[in-house]
């Protein structure tokens, strides 16, 4: 008991340190591609190999996305930039150096807001983001005593997110990440894809005595490949290290390496050397300006962050917050919605139907919102369909859906074309029942003798008359007032 | 055999049928091999210079020549072109092949200029004597016994012995002026970011400038403006328009010239500069302009200075010269570390050695304040005094180098001598202005003084022009 009492009275101090790629076509200071997947060095232009004689030239595009990031997390722009070098020797780095930003990061200060679909929503404050290139990445050649480099990742641009050392616990690290994620991929800046390392974490923890207000020796842990691995890391280093202080140890500054098989971290065995990265400013990249029509026009091409499609749903469609967040989970999700409900004002059935039919659709398929040829304006007409009884969900959704995404035809002619349409007009519907109740006179006196259930099998019949297109609500009334 | 000093005579003459382009490589060719012993050249592009003669002769014949038609030229190995060793006079690059032409070559060969062969020079640009060469040192063709200057020793004795008519060095600290003044021919160093580096390997990215070698300032013009501008693949590059330099050479003005005082009391000095530096004095005031003498108070700094800033961003530019990608890698390595060691402390020569570990201590975190961060604050001071003077004058004069051509070995023992030799053309490179070394007169040994003017940034055509008027009278009077 004494123990738990003990181990409660530390805090964990938390700061992430998030690599994005960017998703240009060419790389940040040369033309080849910024490619995955490709076999190695094939994107290998003699700038990215720094070949001498070769100079870096900033890619512009590279340079908007990492503005664009800035604006969505409040930071302040850096107006007068330039590039540092980086200098350590390691075989993925092609010039022996690492063009990045020290002096002057891009976006300066910031946060990014977690937890607002609660009562206890978040800032998580930034330190800042910068822009740098890549490096390559080394291959161990199975069943040989050497190592082969892959160049095709060598300067493929990056936004480096720092947060400020303020996360307490895995959860919010989670919940930090998720919305990063959530966010470069609304932004179109960058696929997010942790296991294919274009987002990657590292993360630096401390604890202290809960009341004290000076950092303890941070622990760096890298080798972090998913969101859970992440808060999995967090989690053991903080047992880890109060484990040891209540031992009495000291806790070392150092990188550690996460094991996700043993759930554990372990030191890098490697000579732990002060690295001096001796930065100086690149003198081969001028120095740039980003003034303000600059940042206007990205401000206008900017796309719409999942929280402002958040703050949208839940204010002006009044959906309620877990829907919103369901549905601002992924882009294409919040563009349909959004695109949708200018066609409708059943905003909630909307929501139903993204979350229910579609998104099951999706699963069981194994496909993607985008690849399908679904428009706003069609789910809209499915919606409406059913909203004003022109045909039932079961139909809408067994019958109609399937058709629209087979064909891409409009739900209300696929309705007509093939027969589905309700029928709501007694006028039609009454001779029908009475030559139900006609044929099964027997039953008729049943059911008025008491036997009540039979208004099911009377259904029934009509139905199958009316090939499941009678209106059951107005089918059960008739019934009712017949049978009476 | 006639031998042709300006591309005008050789367009003349190529005109009235007197000789072809071939002929004229054929004739390059002859010297070339004539005087290896002078080790020039670190590689002759023999075939390739005379088939490419042959497609300029028949441009000719058609009338659809370059400006350059005729000019056949060398290239410092420093400079990419395609398809061409690139050594830069160093083990390290031992077979390395450069996969793209440099921009201001690009422009030359646009104009139908024949490169004839990739010139030695000091290891990675870092010398003033052409001593540091992998492949041995230069020769200088005025005096068997002397160094050619460096670093663009190659280039300079190429131009000065007639093996080619125009050469291309770089100039970070004043490896163009200077061995243009031993070695008695035009040495011009462009505004710094004047002309694209895309394709110069680098030294000292803030300093490095492509430079030229030439008899004459109208070939040394014509390649300027063909050359100089802005370009696509080199951000630092000005977008300051370029002038039709060529076009802008006749001079009759009477100008303001400042010389500064301390040079010529400098104890590094000698007679024979000094007096021909004297005595351009004098002519200068009988040719009718104002000669004034003014102070500079930082001539002590310019040295520091430019080896702290030089060395740092060397350091970091030689990096990527580790023995994984290209080029040099030892055989004796065990591991990762080793085969750094090795590769670099075998394949790197001593100069380069020195300039490596000195940029990383100026850079180390340690000493990053008191060394690298307090000679960017001097740099910036040297700047604005030199540019201060400028405001006031049109022309800084001043020695190009305080000695003639020195033995060869002479100071090759002690870095430091060595270093004196860059001690008038450092300030220019700080400063980032032009300057340029033309010949002024001989000591009595016969070799070669060299006296240095300096204009403001981006006054090339005053600086040339005036350089023509100065060499034109002289040769009349």
């Amino acid at each position: 008991m004494s123990d738990l009492k003990d181990k409660n009275s530390f805090e964990a101090v938390i700061g992430l340190e998030v690599h994005v790629q960017l998703q240009t076509k060419s790389k940040v200071f040369s033309p080849d591609a910024n490619k995955f997947g490709s076999e190695p060095n094939q994107h290998i232009h003699v700038i990215s190999l720094g070949h001498p004689g070769s100079m870096p030239k900033l890619n512009k595009k590279a340079l908007e996305y990492a503005i664009e990031m800035g604006l969505a997390c409040h930071s302040e722009i850096g107006r007068y930039n330039f590039f540092d070098r980086k200098n350590y020797f390691y075989p993925d780095l092609p010039k022996g150096y690492q063009v990045t930003q020290d002096k002057t990061p891009i976006c300066k200060g910031g946060y990014v807001e977690i937890g607002f679909d609660t009562n206890t929503p978040k800032k998580i404050m930034l330190h800042k983001i910068h822009m740098e290139e890549d490096a390559g990445k080394l291959m161990h050649v199975d069943g040989k005593d050497i190592s082969a480099v892959d160049y095709n990742r060598a300067g493929v641009p990056l936004i480096e997110i720092v947060t400020d050392p303020m996360i307490t616990s895995s959860q919010d690290a989670g919940a930090f990440l998720t919305e990063i994620r959530k966010m470069v991929r609304f932004l179109g800046i960058s696929d997010g894809h942790m296991e294919e390392g274009s987002l990657r974490c590292d993360a630096n923890v401390s604890i202290r005595k809960k009341g004290v207000t000076t950092l303890g020796n941070k622990v760096e842990v890298k080798n972090l490949n998913s969101i859970r691995y992440v808060q999995k890391a967090i989690e053991v280093e903080i047992e880890r290290q109060t484990n040891l202080t209540l031992q009495g140890k000291k806790i070392i500054s150092e990188t550690r390496l996460f094991d996700p098989e043993k759930n554990q971290t372990y030191g890098m065995r490697m000579k732990e050397e002060l690295n001096d990265y001796r930065y100086f400013p690149e003198p081969d990249l001028a120095p740039f300006v980003v003034d303000d029509t600059m940042l206007d026009d990205i401000r206008k091409k900017m796309a719409k962050l999942p929280r402002q499609y958040y703050d949208d749903f839940t204010q002006k469609y009044g959906l309620p917050a877990y829907d919103a967040l369901v549905i601002t989970e992924k882009r294409d999700f919040a563009h349909l919605f959004e695109e949708t409900v200018a066609h409708t004002t059943c905003y909630k059935q909307v929501s139903n139907w993204l979350m229910g039919p579609i998104k099951s659709y999706l699963k069981e398929n194994g496909t993607s919102l985008r690849k399908l040829s679904l428009t706003g304006a069609m789910l809209a007409d499915l919606v409406n369909l059913v909203e004003k009884g022109t045909v039932s969900y079961t139909v809408a959704c067994q019958n109609i859906f399937p058709e629209v995404i087979k064909t891409g035809k409009a739900p209300h002619d696929i309705a007509h074309d093939m027969n589905l349409v309700q029928e709501s007009d007694s006028d039609v519907l009454m001779p029908v029942i009475k030559e139900v109740l006609a044929q099964n006179a027997d039953k008729v006196a049943m059911y008025k003798s008491g036997k009540k259930g039979l208004l099911g099998m009377f259904m029934g019949e009509v139905m199958k008359k009316t090939n499941g297109k009678a209106d059951p609500k107005l089918t059960n009334q008739l019934l009712v007032e017949s049978l009476a | 055999m006639k031998t042709y000093r300006s591309l005008a005579e050789i367009q003349k003459a190529i005109a009235s049928g007197n000789i072809t382009c071939k002929q004229l490589v054929e004739q390059y060719l002859q010297v070339i091999n004539e005087k290896s012993h002078l080790n020039v050249f670190l590689e002759v592009f023999a075939e390739e210079a005379i088939a490419k003669a042959d497609v300029v002769d028949e441009k000719i014949r058609a009338g659809r020549q370059g400006r350059l038609a005729g000019m056949v030229i060398s290239l410092k190995d420093v400079l990419c072109y395609k398809g061409h060793r690139l050594q830069a006079g160093s083990r390290i690059l031992e077979g390395f092949v450069s996969q793209f032409t440099g921009t201001a070559v690009q422009r030359l060969l646009d104009e139908d200029a024949i490169v004839i062969g990739r010139t030695n020079c000091d290891e990675f640009a870092m010398g003033s004597s052409s001593e540091n060469s992998a492949y041995g040192p230069v020769v200088n063709a005025a005096g068997e016994k002397r160094v050619p200057g460096g670093s663009s020793g190659g280039s300079a004795v190429s131009v000065q012995s007639d093996m080619c008519l125009l050469s291309l060095g770089t100039d970070t600290g004043g490896s163009v002026r200077q061995p243009a003044s031993f070695c008695g021919i035009v040495g011009y160093k462009p505004t710094y970011s004047r002309i694209s580096r895309y394709g110069l390997l680098a030294y000292a990215s803030s300093f490095d400038t492509i430079g030229t070698f030439a008899h004459t300032i109208e070939d040394t013009a014509l390649t300027l403006e063909i050359m100089a501008g802005h370009d696509d693949y080199d951000s630092t590059v000005s977008h300051e328009p370029v002038l039709p330099y060529s076009t802008l050479l006749s001079n009759n003005k009477k100008y303001k010239i400042a010389y500064l005082k301390e040079p010529l009391a400098s104890p590094e000095i000698s007679a024979p500069v000094k007096g021909a530096v004297e005595d351009a004095i004098t002519w200068l005031k009988n040719d009718g302009h104002t000669v004034e003498p003014v102070e500079f108070n930082y001539l002590d700094y310019v040295l520091p200075t430019y080896y702290i800033l030089t060395t740092a961003e060397a350091s970091s530019n030689l990096s990527r010269y580790d023995g994984v990608k290209y080029g040099y890698r030892s055989k004796s390595h065990v591991n990762l570390e080793t085969m750094y060691k090795k590769s670099r402390s075998e394949a790197f020569g001593k100069e380069v050695q020195r300039r490596i570990l000195l940029g990383t201590f100026v850079l180390s975190a340690s000493y990053y304040d008191a060394f690298y961060t307090k000679a960017l604050k001097a740099r910036k001071l040297i700047q604005q005094a030199t540019r201060d003077i400028l405001k006031e004058y049109d022309f800084i004069i001043l020695p190009t180098s305080p000695t003639v051509a020195f033995k060869l070995g002479e100071h090759t023992k002690n870095p430091l001598e060595m270093y004196l030799a860059d001690l008038f053309t450092v300030q220019a490179s700080v400063a980032g202005v032009p300057a340029i070394s033309i010949p002024y007169g001989e000591d009595n040994e016969g070799m070669p003084i060299g006296l240095q003017l300096i204009a403001d940034a981006f006054q090339e055509e005053k600086l040339l022009a005036f350089s023509r008027h100065i060499l034109n009278a002289r040769k009349k009077g």
